[in-house]
């Protein structure tokens, strides 16, 4: 089964590269950049549940990672739990909240529930924006002795950047093991044809309840883990809107549906936009160039990045998932 | 209790603007079955339009409307051509991500322009005063200018041979070309309609209140709402639902933060949406 | 033989149209019941009502003992009922031997994967499609699409099968081999009821036969009797001569 499959593998070997690499040549601007791969492939391959599996866009899926850090935030700075179960139970509140909002919302079929989920965005930031325990719009904000349990603040953005790497491995294995489970058929004879699938015997409001829930799962751990490294959050950085069209990008740049298309989406498209946003001339086009090259993908190439590997060597659909 | 009357009717003016927006969201909907993600960066170019061209041509600004209108549609050609000639007949979700990508596009160029900073249209007619409370003069004839537009939609998708060509691909694409009637055509004149009327009313948003690149978003969700509640592709229902959404606000605004106004927005449309799938107007098992 | 659903009195309407109306009938076990009429009679909407894609307006359904009204289509699955639609619907980017397995792991049985798949498999071979296993369900024929709606429905180990025109689209030869595999099933244990334009067909393999006409049952019975039912032939056979040669041939 999992252990079978190559691409198992291959997560394994970029996650230890990931961790090696930076360790090895105690290279800090390497560990930053490539921490935000990380993220960039924890968001595309979770997000890639909904949209490459089940066929459903969640046009705001940035907010479960932005909720993950407010409660992660809460736990620590307020509570005062260590870094490790905080993130842990980020992770099982945000999808537990996931999980009843899908109940409600998944009963919309695709385009409305797409529609929807833009309003959750907005209707979260909101919230936490006037919601005082989370410091309304001013947000929370670590002091140094916050990374005191984790041996000081140089030894604590190790730690976060090594619990990160942890967090992608696993987002990728998730996206692999959801792909050859019975769960996952399911969810891609929902994509196919929902209608197919009610009458096939998909329990299909539960089905995709279920993959909505997991896909906030891992994000809202990172949320946590990122913000917790950053030292802050406020309701304008956690929401970013445009980190949820990016997310999109990636995943449909890389190949929706695919493990190795969220990954690829991922790392390319954050290096896209270090580059962009670092030459002058170019950072204020930067949500022109990814919104055209959505388009050029949305018109030219669907499959993205793996699809057409795939119409270029079939055999490669087996290997490369 | 005078000040909610007050309050309500106001909304009332408004929500004939918001009506007018979702017409365009309404009718592209109706039409070829397109969620047209642009509607809120095609209402904010509306606002920049009329600023634009205000600030050049310093005359009344409802008399601007006319270019605009045309450029409007003009935009929608390109629009059409550009990301959903492409993607119609495709799944819905395509033509979604399509015209998402186009509002990413113009929301970066918009920026880029124009940065986030607030804009303003230096315009104001003089208002209408009973006892205590002043109407506003811009809010008056931006309803009326709704009006005016959305019942000359009316008559030209029923009174017009145009319009009939756009009822029928509607109705059904192939027995339309059947008939003769080259649908591709049909589409790309709804479409720029659609889109003429987003820029529309953006042009008469930009009278009513200050504004930015951004500023779209929050109509796009008030189309949204409305179409839902209107049900789809029928221009009267959606200025009417509009007037509905505005008389909401007007009631509700004295009482909560602005900022809670689009969670409630949104919580409508949600329920809207699960319980009444084809509209208020029409029965939900019918 | 037994009784395996019995349908009493069941109506649906659409705001004013009353689309099925006070329609009773029964399907014993191990028989081809075949569904007739006009479009527009009511047939597929009377499908949809069985399978639980339509709610009911009024009216009963008992299948195999149990009261069905009102089961939601997942749950009749997993109680023993498949269907097929009108307008074939293929999961179009899976393999064909992954639409069948989505039969098995979600059909009565609710087989993990690797049993659901060798189902699949079983399966395959008996609609003779085996060696397509690994053909994405978008480049099949018509033909071929339309036994993969068969054999999906199969993977689900029903004990009643509804099938929705099945034959529609198809040449002779294609009508022919389908008929042999309808007659193959039922042999297996399955009943069927089928709604068919196909006279010819109909007539041969169904063991009884209902005719629907604006949403009204007007007959049912073995072929032979239904085709010369004065009402049968005003309504949708058009002439006696047409119900004698159906019934010579």
């Amino acid at each position: 089964m999992i252990l079978r499959r190559p691409v198992l593998y291959l997560t394994l070997i970029t996650a230890a590269l990931f961790i090696y690499l930076p360790l090895r040549t105690n290279d800090v601007s390497l560990r930053e950049d490539l921490i935000l791969i990380a993220i960039s492939i924890i968001l595309a391959s979770n997000l890639n549940l909904m949209i490459g599996y089940t066929g459903y866009v969640n046009f705001g899926h940035i907010v479960f990672y932005g909720l993950g850090g407010y409660v992660g935030l809460y736990l620590t700075t307020v509570r005062h739990w260590n870094l490790y179960t905080a993130a842990l139970a980020a992770g099982i509140a945000v999808s537990i909240f996931a999980l009843v909002l899908g109940l409600g919302i998944l009963r919309l079929r695709g385009a409305y529930f797409a529609l929807a989920t833009i309003g959750i965005l907005q209707a979260v930031q909101s919230f936490v924006a006037n919601f005082d325990p989370f410091g309304r719009s001013t947000g929370m904000y670590l002091s140094f002795e916050n990374y005191a349990p984790l041996g000081g603040a140089m030894s604590a953005l190790w730690k976060t950047y090594y619990l990160l790497i942890g967090v992608m491995a696993l987002s990728m294995i998730l996206s692999l093991g959801v792909k050859i489970s019975k769960f996952g058929l399911g969810l891609f004879a929902i994509r196919e044809d929902e209608d197919a699938a009610v009458v096939l015997g998909v329990n299909t409001t539960t089905a995709k309840a279920i993959v909505y829930s997991l896909s906030a799962f891992l994000p809202a751990i990172a949320g946590t883990l990122m913000f917790y490294k950053n030292g802050m959050i406020d309701p304008s950085i956690a929401f970013e809107f445009i980190a949820s069209l990016e997310g999109i990008v990636m995943l449909m740049l890389g190949g929706k549906g695919t493990v190795v298309g969220a990954a690829l989406g991922g790392g390319m498209y954050e290096k896209l936009r270090s580059y962009l946003l670092t030459s002058p001339r170019l950072s204020n086009f930067h949500l022109v160039i990814a919104g055209g090259l959505l388009l050029l993908v949305i018109l030219f190439a669907p499959g993205g990045l793996i699809g057409w590997l795939y119409s270029l060597v079939p055999r490669s659909r087996k290997v490369i998932e | 209790m005078g000040g909610i009357l007050a309050s309500m009717l106001d909304g009332l003016l408004v929500g004939a603007v918001y009506g007018l927006a979702a017409m365009g969201l309404s009718l592209i909907w109706g039409v070829m079955d397109v969620i047209n993600l642009t509607h809120g960066s095609m209402i904010a170019l509306g606002m920049f339009f009329l600023y634009l061209m205000y600030s050049v041509i310093h005359t009344n600004v409802y008399v601007l409307l006319i270019p605009i209108i045309i450029g409007g549609m003009v935009l929608g050609v390109i629009v059409y051509w550009m990301a959903v000639h492409w993607v119609v007949g495709r799944s819905q979700l395509m033509s979604l991500l399509s015209t998402f990508a186009v509002n990413m596009m113009v929301i970066g160029i918009g920026t880029a322009i124009w940065s986030t900073s607030p804009y303003n249209v230096d315009f104001s007619l003089p208002g209408i005063t009973v006892g205590p409370y002043t109407f506003t003069g811009n809010h008056i004839a931006a309803a009326i200018a709704a009006v005016v537009i959305a019942l000359g939609l009316e008559l030209f998708l029923y009174r017009t041979r145009f319009g009939k060509a756009i009822r029928a691909v509607s109705d059904n694409r192939d027995a339309a070309e059947l008939m003769g009637i080259s649908s591709t055509g049909v589409l790309t004149l709804a479409f720029a309609i659609g889109i003429a009327l987003a820029i529309a009313s953006g042009a008469l948003v930009s009278t009513l209140f200050p504004f930015t690149i951004l500023s779209g978003a929050v109509y796009q969700l008030k189309s949204f709402v409305v179409t839902v509640l209107a049900g789809l592709g029928k221009p009267l229902g959606a200025l009417i639902a509009g007037l509905l959404l505005g008389l909401l606000e007007g009631v509700v605004t004295p009482f909560i933060a602005v900022s809670w106004v689009p969670l409630i927005e949104f919580g409508l449309f949600v329920v809207v949406l699960i319980f009444f799938p084809r509209g208020i107007f029409v029965r939900a098992n019918a | 033989m037994s009784v395996l659903l019995e349908a009493k009195g069941v109506t649906k309407r659409f705001g004013g149209l009353l689309a099925v109306s006070d329609v009773s009938f029964t399907l014993n076990e191990g028989e081809i019941l075949g569904l007739i009429g006009p479009n527009g009679a009511g047939k597929t909407t009377l499908f949809n009502i069985i399978n639980g894609v339509y709610g009911n307006d009024g009216g009963t359904f008992t299948f195999a003992g149990k009261d069905i009204t009102n089961w939601p289509p997942n749950k009749l699955v997993h109680a023993g009922l498949a269907r097929t639609f009108q307008v074939v619907k293929p999961l179009n980017e899976m393999t064909v031997l992954d639409n069948a397995t989505v039969g098995a792991c979600f059909g009565k049985d609710y087989e993990s994967l690797n049993a659901a798949r060798q189902t699949a498999l079983k399966v395959l071979e008996q609609v003779h499609m085996a060696e397509k296993a690994n053909v994405l369900a978008k480049h099949l024929t018509i033909a071929f699409k339309k036994r993969l709606e068969v054999a999906r429905a199969l993977a689900a180990k029903p004990k009643l099968l509804l099938l929705d025109e099945v034959l529609a689209g198809l040449n002779p030869t294609e009508v022919a081999k389908m008929l042999e595999l309808i007659r193959a099933v039922r042999d297996s244990g399955v009943s069927i009821i089928m709604i068919e334009h196909l006279m010819h067909a109909v007539m041969n393999v169904s063991d009884r036969v209902m005719v629907l006409n604006f949403g009204i049952k007007i007959a049912e019975g073995k072929p032979d009797e239904v085709v010369q039912d004065p009402a049968v032939i005003e309504a949708y056979l058009g002439s006696a001569d047409i119900a004698d040669k159906l019934r010579e041939s």
